[in-house]
């Protein structure tokens, strides 16, 4: 088994800032990472992108290459498409390879598993050509695949920006359909003041905006019952705004209502979480650094709270400076310069939580709607629970089963969480979450049998 | 129908989706290159037998679940297109056992 | 906040505590449940789901007895439960096998079966050991590696989850009463009945029923009672769903309605605590995977880690206390095996007042006695 001063989860912006502070400080590192190649979602594929696609993703993407440079040409050892299955509480990691199962122990773990989007109920969102606007993102970021009868439902800043890139590649959306309420705008001024700090993200916004009017992208605003039909596949999205019914026919629809912390090892760890309010889902309770409550142990980037990748990158420093600063090394940055800085980029946060809240609709969806895709548990099923007297999600998964399903509860666990939350009248952080346990992804039985050494005389097969 | 704009060519390679011969380029998932070749239903579930395609595309949804080269429920989404691949959908549970 | 009152009230909300209140609850007994909040120890949600006679009561032939009793009831009792909630606790009296991988084991479990046989007599107990050859007949896909093992017909298997869900539906279809979040922190007499203090206000009744598993041990003294249980980790694994192949469930690997291969049966002395660990999870699939070739290519998909109720020496404990008439403990670490025996058998001592008379031997005071001979 290696042992390693600092173990970094994820190889996006907060854990390639994290190795490459890190490894500079004279520290051995190993990074985990499951893609295959390093920039995590938000930059994903930023080696292999070439003229054409850096102009095409924009420049904010095309930051993403001198990190990944600094971290190929950094010390830190790379585990491409490596699954880290089980962290313990001694800081034990175990992980799954290409060539099986290992384990290493590390010093400090430092968590840059960045987010997920939000899960998206609503009638339909299981018809094969629905996807989360995420997925249509990283087809073209990754592949520069564009679908030509697009339609975008929900909200938040990348429905917006999924939406000029699919029109800068030539496709644009055939509308974006937009669910928030009416009256965000009116919550979100307030914030406004805060967000001028951070003004080249207005400016981005309002590019981006302006573009889709050109591009002649109908945007439908304060969209009501969305359903997206189809018998076999998606065929249209409808929905009602100021009781008229709209139908838009499309084959592929991109969903998105904002992205929320990947909690799995956090929870896996036990590290206590907070609700966030204006964000609405779960955030790690950490110190300035990023430090969890339990030792050693870090969250990076989006993991810690939504903030984007220049904060990712700013808060993997920020962990590694930390590491170094307790052990006592030399370190070429100040974490409280780099504190600053963070501060500065998230000041645009409350506003786009203000502007951007997900709508009631998504969140405490009908009764028919599916909640847990994968073991196909309605919102009402839920429901139904709660009213047996189960008090949190652990107990209507019990009944129901929901969160049982290969995706271990990733996608329907904060919906899960909010149904019961609305059903009780009961705070979202008193209702909890699912208990996590490992494997953190599905793993073959022969995979996990193969980690107990043999019995003599006993073959593996 | 999803289409590429590829501003540059990358080598090209072919593989086997339910017995069909498709092609893909170098570096394409299984999830993005049956996507263009305009498959959007990878597998029907275990439960209802409702069918389903790619919806995540980073690991997370586990909706995109295939048979590749005999090997059943791997995610279309994180594994890369190789010559020769052999991809079926997957329907339903996994058959095991005796038979 | 009032006083809510009742017949009965069960502390526990778990198989043990749902399965009490659903029998009282079925006989028109007016019955609270205070359980726990989302997150408890819950032994009942790490149950492997055997309904498990052929090796339950090897050294205290009341318990072998008791499990044979309701065994037998579970026929009738998931009829009766799925009937009237809806709800199947998808229960099969499919027999079972407990499968050896060496000749050690098999020694073991011939011995095992033939002490078994003595005790619930010959003419009422079926189970036997069987060769290879037998059980590959019976077991589609039995790996090489098992030599051998016992099979009995009074065994079947059932979902620890659906039946929580159906005795939770079936109480509160009764006079049953529910309620979470509701940690007791006292207990104290009122006049000729309980009052019971907890996070989520006051109940009285005039029986006290504990099943709260491990907290039964901090409980238990306040009504004159004890309650020597500790805990005992078992560790689960769960796979994805498969087509169904297993025609009955093995004490190691047991194939649900849904097509999930659970497989289990740890044992470690850890405290309190409840992770799983991956060396151990290896055993548990080696073991499997030896056991059932096939399953080396299903994915796990869950892992549970749960702690068993265990007393001194493994048996349960029913007691009525002395001092405090009308106030019961209940401890067992099997309880879906004796779920039916529970609901149909327990609750009506219960509800009258007296445990029958060969519940002397389920007594916690064995426990001084031994404490005893062993200072001797």
């Amino acid at each position: 088994m290696s042992a390693y001063d600092v173990a970094i989860i994820g190889a996006g912006p907060a854990g390639m800032a994290a190795a490459v502070e890190a490894s500079r400080a004279g520290f051995s590192v190993v990074v985990f990472d499951e893609q295959d190649a390093p920039g995590g979602q938000i930059y994903r594929a930023i080696e292999r992108a070439d003229a054409g696609r850096l102009a095409l993703m924009g420049e904010d993407y095309a930051r993403g290459r001198a990190l990944a440079e600094a971290f190929r040409t950094s010390s830190a050892v790379y585990m491409p498409g490596t699954i880290v299955w089980n962290v313990d509480a001694s800081l034990r990691i175990n992980y799954s390879g290409a060539t099986g199962s290992g384990e290493v122990t590390a010093g400090s773990v430092i968590i840059a598993t960045g987010a997920m989007e939000r899960a998206t109920p609503l009638p339909g969102w299981t018809l094969p050509g629905v996807m989360t606007a995420g997925a249509l993102q990283i087809l073209l970021k990754a592949h520069e695949l564009v679908s030509d009868d697009t339609v975008l439902v929900g909200c938040g800043p990348l429905l917006f920006l999924v939406a000029q890139q699919m029109t800068e590649a030539g496709s644009p959306p055939r509308a974006v359909v937009e669910t928030t309420a009416p009256g965000a705008l009116r919550r979100a001024l307030p914030h406004l003041f805060g967000a001028l700090r951070a003004p080249a993200y207005l400016r981005k916004g309002l590019a981006m905006i302006r573009q889709l009017a050109r591009a002649g992208v109908p945007v439908y605003r304060h969209a009501q019952a969305v359903a997206i039909e189809g018998r076999e596949a998606a065929e249209a999205v409808s929905f009602t705004i100021k009781g008229q019914r709209h139908r838009i026919s499309a084959g592929t629809v991109g969903l998105h209502q904002g992205v929320i912390p990947n909690q799995q090892i956090t929870r896996l760890l036990g590290c206590e979480q907070d609700w966030s309010a204006s964000q609405r889902c779960f955030v790690p309770r950490l110190d300035p650094f990023g430090e969890t409550r339990i030792q050693n142990v870090y969250v990076a980037g989006d993991g810690a709270g939504i903030g984007g990748a220049v904060s990712a990158a700013l808060g993997g420093r920020l962990a590694a400076l930390r590491i170094a600063a307790r052990a006592g090394k030399a370190t070429t940055g100040e974490a409280r310069s780099v504190m600053a800085r963070l501060a500065r980029d998230r000041a645009i946060r409350p506003f786009l939580e203000a502007l951007y809240a997900p709508s009631d609709e998504v969140l405490v969806p009908a009764d028919d709607t599916l909640v847990c895709r994968c073991e196909e548990v309605t919102a009402g099923q839920i429901r139904e629970a709660v009213a047996l007297g189960a008090p949190g999600p652990n107990q209507a998964k019990a009944f129901l089963r929901c969160g049982m399903g290969p995706c271990q509860g990733r996608i329907c666990g904060p919906v899960v969480t909010e149904v019961i939350a609305a059903a009780r009248r009961t705070p979202q952080d008193a209702v909890g979450y699912y208990r996590i346990r490992p494997p953190l992804k599905p793993l073959s039985v022969a995979e996990i049998a193969g980690l107990a050494p043999a019995a003599e005389g006993q073959p593996l097969d | 129908m999803f289409k590429r704009i590829a501003t540059s060519r990358k080598a090209r390679l072919s593989f086997d989706f339910e017995g069909h011969r498709l092609e893909a380029e170098d570096g394409d998932t299984v999830a993005a290159a049956l996507l263009l070749a305009g498959e959007r239903v990878l597998r029907s579930t275990a439960v209802s037998a409702s069918e389903r395609g790619p919806f995540c595309l980073m690991g997370v949804c586990f909706e995109c679940l295939v048979e590749i080269d005999g090997i059943p429920n791997r995610q279309a989404c994180m594994v890369k297109v190789l010559p020769g691949m052999r991809v079926r959908r997957q329907r339903g549970a996994a058959r095991v056992g005796s038979t | 906040m009032a006083v809510q009152h009742a017949d009965t009230i069960v502390v526990g909300g778990g198989l043990v505590g749902a399965a009490i209140s659903y029998g009282l609850a079925k006989i028109g007994q007016g019955v609270i449940v205070l359980d726990e909040g989302d997150v408890a120890f819950r032994a009942s949600r790490g149950n492997f789901g055997l309904v498990w006679v052929q090796s339950k009561g090897d050294g205290m032939s009341e318990y072998a007895r008791w499990t044979r009793r309701s065994a037998d009831l579970w026929p009738e009792f998931a009829g009766e439960l799925a009937g009237e909630t809806g709800v199947s606790p998808h229960y099969y009296k499919a027999g079972g096998v407990h499968t050896c991988l060496s000749e050690e084991e098999l020694q073991a479990r011939t011995n095992l079966i033939e002490r078994m046989r003595q005790v619930h007599g010959p003419e009422r107990y079926e189970a036997r050991v069987l060769d290879r050859r037998e059980l590959a007949e019976m077991l589609p896909g039995l790996g090489e590696a098992v030599i051998g093992g016992s099979w009995s017909p009074h065994d079947g298997h059932a979902s620890p989850l659906h039946l929580l869900r159906a005795l939770h539906a079936g109480l509160l279809q009764g006079r049953g009463r529910y309620h979470a979040d509701a940690r007791v922190t006292a207990i104290a007499r009122d006049g000729s009945g309980y009052r019971v203090t907890t996070a989520a206000g006051v109940f009285a009744a005039e029986r006290v029923v504990l099943a709260a598993g491990l907290a039964n041990r901090a409980l238990a003294p306040m009504v004159g009672l004890s309650a020597p249980v500790s805990p005992l980790k078992g560790q689960i694994l769960v796979t994805e769903r498969a087509a169904t192949v297993l025609p009955m469930p093995t004490a190691f690997v047991r194939q649900t309605e849904e097509g999930t291969f659970l497989m289990g049966d740890s044992y470690e002395d850890s405290g309190f605590d409840t992770a799983s660990r991956p060396n151990v999870m290896a055993e548990i699939a080696r073991r499997a995977a030896r056991t059932f070739p096939f399953l080396r290519k299903l994915q796990v998909v869950r892992a549970w880690a749960a702690l068993r109720v265990m007393s001194g020496d493994g048996f349960p404990i029913y007691e009525q206390s002395r001092t405090h008439p009308g106030a019961f403990v209940v401890n067992c670490h099997s309880g879906v095996t004796l779920a039916g025996a529970h609901a149909l058998a327990l609750a009506p001592m219960i509800a009258r007042g007296r445990l029958d008379e060969e519940f002397a031997a389920f007594s916690a005071g064995r426990f001084d006695v031994q404490a005893h001979r062993d200072v001797a």
